[in-house]
């Protein structure tokens, strides 16, 4: 039996965030993941937007949740030395209903207390962005709407966790729960059972079967799929602001807007099913990102696109952000609707949850040895000149670049895999220094990656995986 | 940082920068060096460990580490310098100063009087063609696969479907059968072959491996590995019908959809970038708009076969000695070469109105039988030849008299 006093089901934004805010405290913290990798599902595949929550429904928690979080980035992201990019979002309108929707969607964000919402004439909104959609009658500027790297923040949070003594179990999925005596008496999970004093379903898109185990279940998560185009750095036609549609009252629309590695993202459609794993991207929803966002953007250069994918956003059913305890299971919290403005709201809800367990009597400890900050991979290619000598000299693996397209060096690979919470797949390497992320899409780099992955971890090739187990890269050595 | 000075620097150690070297430094190059990022020469050729290189310029069939060793056994003698695991950060076409990285240098800064680029062409992707469904692993550019196997000595998989009939997509559906794995299909969007017809003789039609033209893959399917994959038949728009379609179960699908020219650099040294070829703009000498920048092999466009690569290649390499060593005149009149019927371009795209001949290498549009290929200017016919079978697979070429042009050069090719 595994014994901690915090259990936190889920690695994901949100479950990181919890683990990064116990470890203040002098409590034992445990994280597990079904996943191969920290980084969680919706986390690692969304619109890499910090929301300003300017449009979220008034006096809810969400609203509150995003608008307390949005202030906390710029700190947090220099802490733990995060990509995070000031960029803003415009809102332009096309046709006269939409701008008749203007003050009402101003108003909104009043009420959201997003008082920074100014509105923006057709001049200023060509001058800020050439390539909009010259029929373009004026718009709404809301300037806190910003982009980050959503895979280093989690990992930022998780190491950062980590190095406070949070502890990490992969590869494990909760299995069943045993409630008894109004208390959880045990987790049982395929790596073993575990005892804690509190438990948090921060499980995302499962968070209603885990919230079964304990027969509170009284909602159903729908997952929303939402498609993505990512394109080239070198695409002919750019953005430099997030620029958002007006929504109808059927959808929030498809953006288009920069990522902070210079790359543009366009999307998301919105899409309910009944599959939590069905991650394809289809002709359908990949079209209707072109036909949409050609209404902003007319230019957009689809054709210039490296790669397209799709997260499912954990939607809910009744809708909207909950955060529950209950008087009959003592230590038990379940978070369910935690979806497209998730990855905002976490940091918010890692402080909400530990707040909230304090005003009900937890005796948690604040530590005096808390580590504030955590450093990031060099990235090689980022560094001047001298820098560049000096890493060098360092370590000679600097020299050596293995990804082409994003120049990622065998020294940053090498960090990505033997830091605490490495990287043990192809794709949890390309999440943390890009090698793969680029225009070739790791068709130069991935046989290298799988090569040292395997001399690294002192295992043959065919136990290389993409991701999960069971996502193998080759199959074994060809014939002698 | 360590700094060399050299009278050519070529980018690139794969067969267009050997051919280059040795050609600059024959002509006269006092100093000449191949910066090359891997740790041997040879570039792409050391994969290509199947036969076919070689056969109208040494008249045999060689091997790709065969072929490229020709060149490289002269290096030595030839006294050209090889810089190996050396990445190019940057090129600039201002002050032909090149900066690289290599673990045992660090930084270093090379100066030279004149540049060849030959960097080669990277393969286009499954993303870059928008195949849609999900993102398992198996899913490899024919030419990835064939680095796993051929120099990685690992197997891809088991059961493959591979998209596009190009060159190296068909040699790797022999590669994977002679190892072992089953290649159920090859699935060609186009209506007709994209690679060379020797190699669907020599590498499908030989084993058995069915290839289905106007089809493509609608679907990929598997979370974790590839399970299969949903192919149908495709309209004249290239639409799939998907009335027609069907499920083929598969763990590896390899994608041979197209070469592009891999630039990064020389749009970076400010190197005019042509939008069909996706390579640099060249005149026949294959300099580019920077006169002291030279180009060839595949960085300028996508050659069929090896031996082009090389002779263009001799072509940069002596010009950029020439220029280097102030013997190349660059004040002459240029003119634009331009395509006529079915021809969709033409290499080198400039020519500076000298002495000497030029060698036009093109392309068509669509195949063809019965041809006649010709360079004209006006109508003064400056090259002509008959071709039984023309197709987009295979490259064209034409030789003409420079000093014979007086307004311009229109490349065709029309049935007569």
């Amino acid at each position: 039996m595994i014994k901690t006093d915090v259990l936190i089901i889920g690695a994901g934004a949100v479950g990181s965030a919890i683990a990064r805010e116990f470890s203040k405290y002098n409590v034992s913290v445990l994280v597990v993941d079904k996943n191969e990798d920290i980084g969680g599902d919706a986390s690692k595949s969304n619109s890499a937007i910090i929301h300003t929550g300017y449009d979220a429904t008034p006096d809810t928690l969400e609203s509150q949740l995003v608008v307390a979080a949005n202030p906390m980035y710029e700190k947090l992201c220099k802490d733990l030395d995060v990509p995070y990019k000031k960029v803003g979002a415009i809102l332009p309108a096309f046709t006269d209903e939409q701008f008749e929707k203007l003050p009402s969607i101003k108003e909104k964000a009043f009420k959201n207390r997003v008082y920074d919402v100014e509105y923006l004439s057709k001049e200023e909104l060509l001058k800020m962005e050439p390539n909009l959609n010259p029929e373009v009658k004026g718009g709404l500027y809301i300037p806190r709407e910003n982009i980050i790297d959503p895979f280093v923040y989690v990992q930022a949070l998780c190491e950062n966790a980590y190095a406070n003594g949070v502890k990490f179990m992969l590869n494990t999925k909760v299995t069943d729960i045993i409630v008894n005596n109004g208390k959880i008496e045990k987790v049982i999970t395929t790596a073993g059972e575990i005892e804690a004093n509190y438990v948090v379903n921060s499980a995302g898109l499962y968070c209603d079967e885990i919230a079964e185990m304990v027969g509170k279940a009284d909602y159903k998560v729908v997952a929303r799929k939402g498609q993505f185009y990512i394109l080239d750095k070198n695409t002919s036609c750019k953005v430099n602001h997030i620029v958002l549609p007006i929504p109808t009252k059927i959808t929030k629309g498809k953006l288009m807007c920069p990522t902070v590695h210079g790359n543009m993202l366009v999307g998301p459609t919105a899409e309910d099913q009944l599959s939590k794993t069905d991650k394809s991207t289809t002709t359908a929803g990949l079209d209707s990102i072109a036909t949409d966002v050609r209404n902003l953007i007319p230019n957009v250069n689809l054709r210039e696109t490296i790669t397209q994918y799709s997260g499912l956003r954990p939607n809910r059913n009744p809708e909207g952000l909950h955060f529950d305890i209950f008087d009959d299971i003592k230590g038990y919290v379940n978070l369910s609707g935690v979806r497209s403005t998730g990855l905002t709201l976490s940091i918010a809800m890692g402080k909400y949850v530990v707040q909230q367990l304090l005003m009900r009597g937890a005796n948690f400890k604040l530590k005096d040895d808390f580590i504030k900050t955590r450093k990031g991979i060099i990235k090689f290619s980022e560094q001047t000149s001298e820098v560049k000598e000096e890493l060098l000299k360092q370590n000679p693996l600097y020299g050596n670049v293995i990804c082409r397209c994003e120049t990622v060096t065998e020294a940053e690979i090498l960090q990505a895999i033997h830091r605490p919470l490495g990287a043990k797949s192809v794709d949890a390497v390309k999440r943390r220094v890009r090698a793969g992320m680029g225009r070739c899409q790791g068709g130069f780099c991935g046989p290298k990656v799988i090569e040292i992955l395997a001399r690294e971890l002192g295992v043959s090739t065919d136990k290389i995986n993409k991701h999960q187990d069971g996502s193998y890269m080759v199959v074994g050595k060809t014939r002698d | 940082m360590y700094k060399i000075d050299c009278t050519v620097a070529v980018i690139g150690g794969g067969p267009a920068g050997l051919a280059a070297a040795i050609s600059a430094k024959k002509e006269g190059a006092e100093k000449v060096i191949i910066v090359e990022r891997d740790n041997a020469l040879g570039g792409i050729l050391q994969q290509c460990i199947h036969p076919g290189f070689g056969l109208t310029r040494f008249k045999e069939e060689l091997t790709g580490p065969e072929y490229y060793s020709r060149f490289t056994s002269r290096l030595e003698e030839e006294g050209v310098d090889v810089l190996l695991n050396t990445m190019v950060l940057e090129v600039n076409g201002k002050t032909n100063k090149i900066i690289c990285v290599n673990g045992e240098y660090g930084l270093t800064e090379i100066n030279a009087k004149s540049i060849v680029l030959s960097m080669g062409c990277r393969e286009r992707t499954r993303a870059n063609i928008v195949v849609p469904g999900t993102r398992p692993a198996g899913l490899y550019t024919a030419g990835s696969a064939q680095r796993l196997i051929n120099r990685q000595n690992v197997m891809v998989g088991k059961k493959a479907v591979i998209l596009g009939s190009g060159d190296i997509g068909m040699i790797m559906a022999r590669r994977l059968t002679l190892e072992g794995a089953k290649v159920e299909l090859v699935v060609e969007l186009m209506p007709y072959l994209a690679g060379l017809t020797r190699n669907r003789v020599q590498c499908l039609d030989d084993f058995g491996i069915p290839l289905k033209l106007s089809h493509t893959i609608t679907a990929i399917v598997g979370e974790k590995r590839v399970e299969g994959v949903k192919i149908a038949p495709v309209d004249q728009n290239k639409k799939p019908i998907l009335e027609k379609e069907e499920f083929i179960p598969c763990d590896t699908v390899l994608f041979s959809v197209g070469l592009i020219p891999e630039n990064e650099l020389s749009k970076g040294a400010g190197v005019e970038i042509n939008p069909i070829t996706n390579g640099p703009t060249v005149n026949q000498y294959m300099q580019t708009n920077i006169p002291s920048i030279f180009a060839s092999g595949n960085v300028v466009h996508v050659n069929d076969l090896v031996d082009n690569v090389s002779s263009e290649s001799e072509t940069a390499g002596k010009y950029a000695c020439l220029y280097a060593n102030g013997k190349l005149n660059s004040n002459s009149e240029v003119i634009t070469v331009k395509t006529g019927s079915n021809v969709r371009y033409v290499c080198p795209q400039k020519i500076a109105l000298q002495e000497g001949k030029a060698s036009l290498y093109f392309r068509v549009l669509s195949p063809d039988e019965n041809v006649t290929l010709i360079a004209k200017d006006g109508d003064t016919i400056l090259a002509r030849k008959k071709e039984l079978r023309v197709s987009p697979g295979e490259m064209c070429n034409l030789s003409i008299d420079v000093s014979k042009i007086v307004n311009g050069v229109t490349v065709e090719v029309v049935k007569e």
